[in-house]
């Protein structure tokens, strides 16, 4: 291993004496037919908020509970259902999570292909050459966030802040399927074909969404992936 | 069962009630941007709550029904013709083998709905018929139709008698709820909202509408992901507030300065470029009240049909 892939990478919000995991979140309106609760984006308040998605997804199966960056949302019909019900539902589910903060989902492992078209501006941009950027890419341990932006797409924190790179200043009107690529401090793969403002680094065969599959998406929030590097 | 597309205008699509369920992996809930067409049109055809029609966004459509079909336009103002003699909207229409049914360009309003007896029969996909065109999922092949296309239509019995229904009443006005960065917003800015005429821009799509107006100068800064959903309205530094519609993404990052209410959706569809609208706001009873009336006229509107089949 490199020099470079064997540094330690930690996420800001990994770090201990970190107290954010506790502290109570807001809960809002989102219009009469949702209800958000808020915490604050960081690793530890993250993986409570899986564990209250879950136990959510599974006692209250006609709100449609959706994860973001340090918060969940719920959306529910209010006539059938009172807002009450479902704000003391998110506030369950929360006191619940408190002993399953550690929750961790699968490890995925993504084969990619470095030839992306802006691998050499990355690597321009991190003062590096773009085998360092793919050491980096590949050394770092990844955890799938939440779901969003496009059908199975996933957010992924644990890049490297070294290769952390500006998007592009005019999006690409077609990525492709596949691609791997870094905007700003994110990682990412693009699900499917869709216009994109990253920087594509790589490009992976597997399919992160498909609908006809029973379960139509690779990733799920809690998720870790690691990234390897393939000749073709 | 088919119907041919011989022109889609500028956007057709194939779109249902939608994909509930799996927002939670990324997949929009997406259908038809005016639900209440939608359910209006498919009770005229006698057709299951969910069955897929067309919309049409503008007009401009024009379809042959290959065999004997009943029909309904609900939704925005357009001028049609079937085989050159005019047809009525919000109206159950019957069509021999053969005819063609030709759209002009809505007066009022931006889409219109197109429900045939029996509904659009592609395959269901997570769910739904709904056409998803960011991620080209589900409807005809996962795309916006193009002349050429067969659509195939699930077989039923049509319905018999005449019906007819009087079109629900649009107005400039969106009825709001305050959003979550509604209090962090400066007075003058939360003023500007309510008091200001907005005009939907050119850009609008079914994803959002892109609101044209003075701009809101304000200093909120960009949130972490959160889920949105159709009627948020997202506030972009740029001060041009966007209304997200049924095709909006799962997750976004704006300020929420305000919500539309449930029984306004509809409406807040069928803005066409270069409409103004307002915001009023209005409290949470006030919304309950209003989508409890829209479903009692709907029930109302079953039950009345139900004796004509």
């Amino acid at each position: 291993m490199s020099k470079v892939a064997a540094a330690n990478v930690k996420q800001p919000a990994d770090q201990p004496g970190n107290q954010s995991a506790g502290a109570f979140p807001s809960i809002q309106p989102l219009g009469e037919a949702a209800l958000v609760l808020s915490c604050g984006a960081s690793l530890p308040v993250q993986r409570r908020l899986w564990a209250a998605w879950h136990w959510l997804k599974a006692r209250h199966g006609d709100v449609e509970w959706v994860l973001g960056m340090g918060n969940l949302t719920g959306r529910f019909d209010p006539l059938r259902l009172k807002a009450g019900k479902i704000e003391r539902a998110l506030e369950a589910a929360w006191a619940a999570s408190e002993g399953a903060a550690d929750y961790h989902g699968k490890t995925v492992e993504v084969p990619v292909l470095y030839n992306g078209a802006d691998l050499a501006t990355v690597a321009a941009h991190a003062g590096l050459s773009t085998a360092e950027v793919i050491d980096l890419h590949t050394a770092g341990s990844y955890t799938v966030f939440c779901l969003g932006f496009l059908p199975g797409f996933a957010y992924l924190g644990g890049l490297d802040a070294r290769i952390a790179c500006p998007r592009r200043a005019t999006p690409r009107l077609k990525v492709p399927a596949g691609a791997v690529g870094i905007g700003g401090e994110q990682t990412g793969i693009y699900p499917l074909v869709s216009p994109g403002g990253w920087q594509l680094i790589g490009r992976t065969r597997l399919a992160l969404f498909d609908p006809g599959a029973e379960s139509p998406v690779l990733l799920a929030p809690g998720d870790e992936v690691r990234f390897v590097a393939v000749r073709a | 069962m088919t119907l041919t597309i011989l022109k889609p205008g500028p956007l057709t699509t194939v779109q249902d009630m939608g994909r509930s369920g799996y927002a939670g992996i990324g997949v929009p809930t997406g259908g038809a941007c005016d639900p209440l067409a939608l359910r209006v049109g498919n009770l005229l055809v006698a057709n299951a709550e969910q069955a897929a029609g067309l919309e049409i966004s503008l007009g401009g459509l024009c379809v042959r029904f290959d065999q004997p079909a009943v029909f309904a336009l609900t939704g925005a103002q357009v001028s049609a013709t079937l085989d050159g003699e005019p047809v009525a909207m919000w109206a159950r229409v019957r069509a021999a083998a053969g005819q063609v049914l030709a759209l002009g360009y809505a007066e009022t309003g931006a889409r219109i709905m197109l429900c045939v007896c029996g509904g659009v029969d592609v395959p269901l996909i997570l769910g739904s018929r709904a056409t998803g065109l960011l991620a080209g999922l589900g409807g005809f092949a996962g795309r916006a139709l193009a002349a050429g296309d067969v659509l195939p239509l699930a077989a039923q019995q049509p319905p018999q008698g005449a019906a007819v229904v009087r079109a629900p009443g649009r107005g400039g006005v969106l009825r709001v709820l305050p959003g979550p960065e509604w209090p962090l917003l400066e007075r003058r800015v939360q003023q500007g909202l309510l008091s200001l005429p907005w005009r939907v821009g050119a850009a609008s799509n079914r994803m959002g509408a892109r609101l044209e107006g003075n701009a809101l100068a304000h200093t909120l800064a960009e949130l972490d992901s959160h889920a949105v959903q159709p009627g948020l309205l997202q506030l972009p530094a740029s001060g041009q507030p966007i209304l997200l519609l049924a095709d909006a993404q799962v997750t976004g990052g704006y300020p929420r300065p305000l919500v539309v209410i449930q029984a306004d959706l509809w409406r807040a569809a069928q803005f066409r470029p270069g409409e103004s609208l307002h915001f009023v706001e209005v409290g949470v009873k006030d919304a309950l009240a209003a989508l409890q009336a829209q479903r009692d006229w709907l029930a109302r509107l079953a039950r009345m049909l139900a004796q004509v089949r």
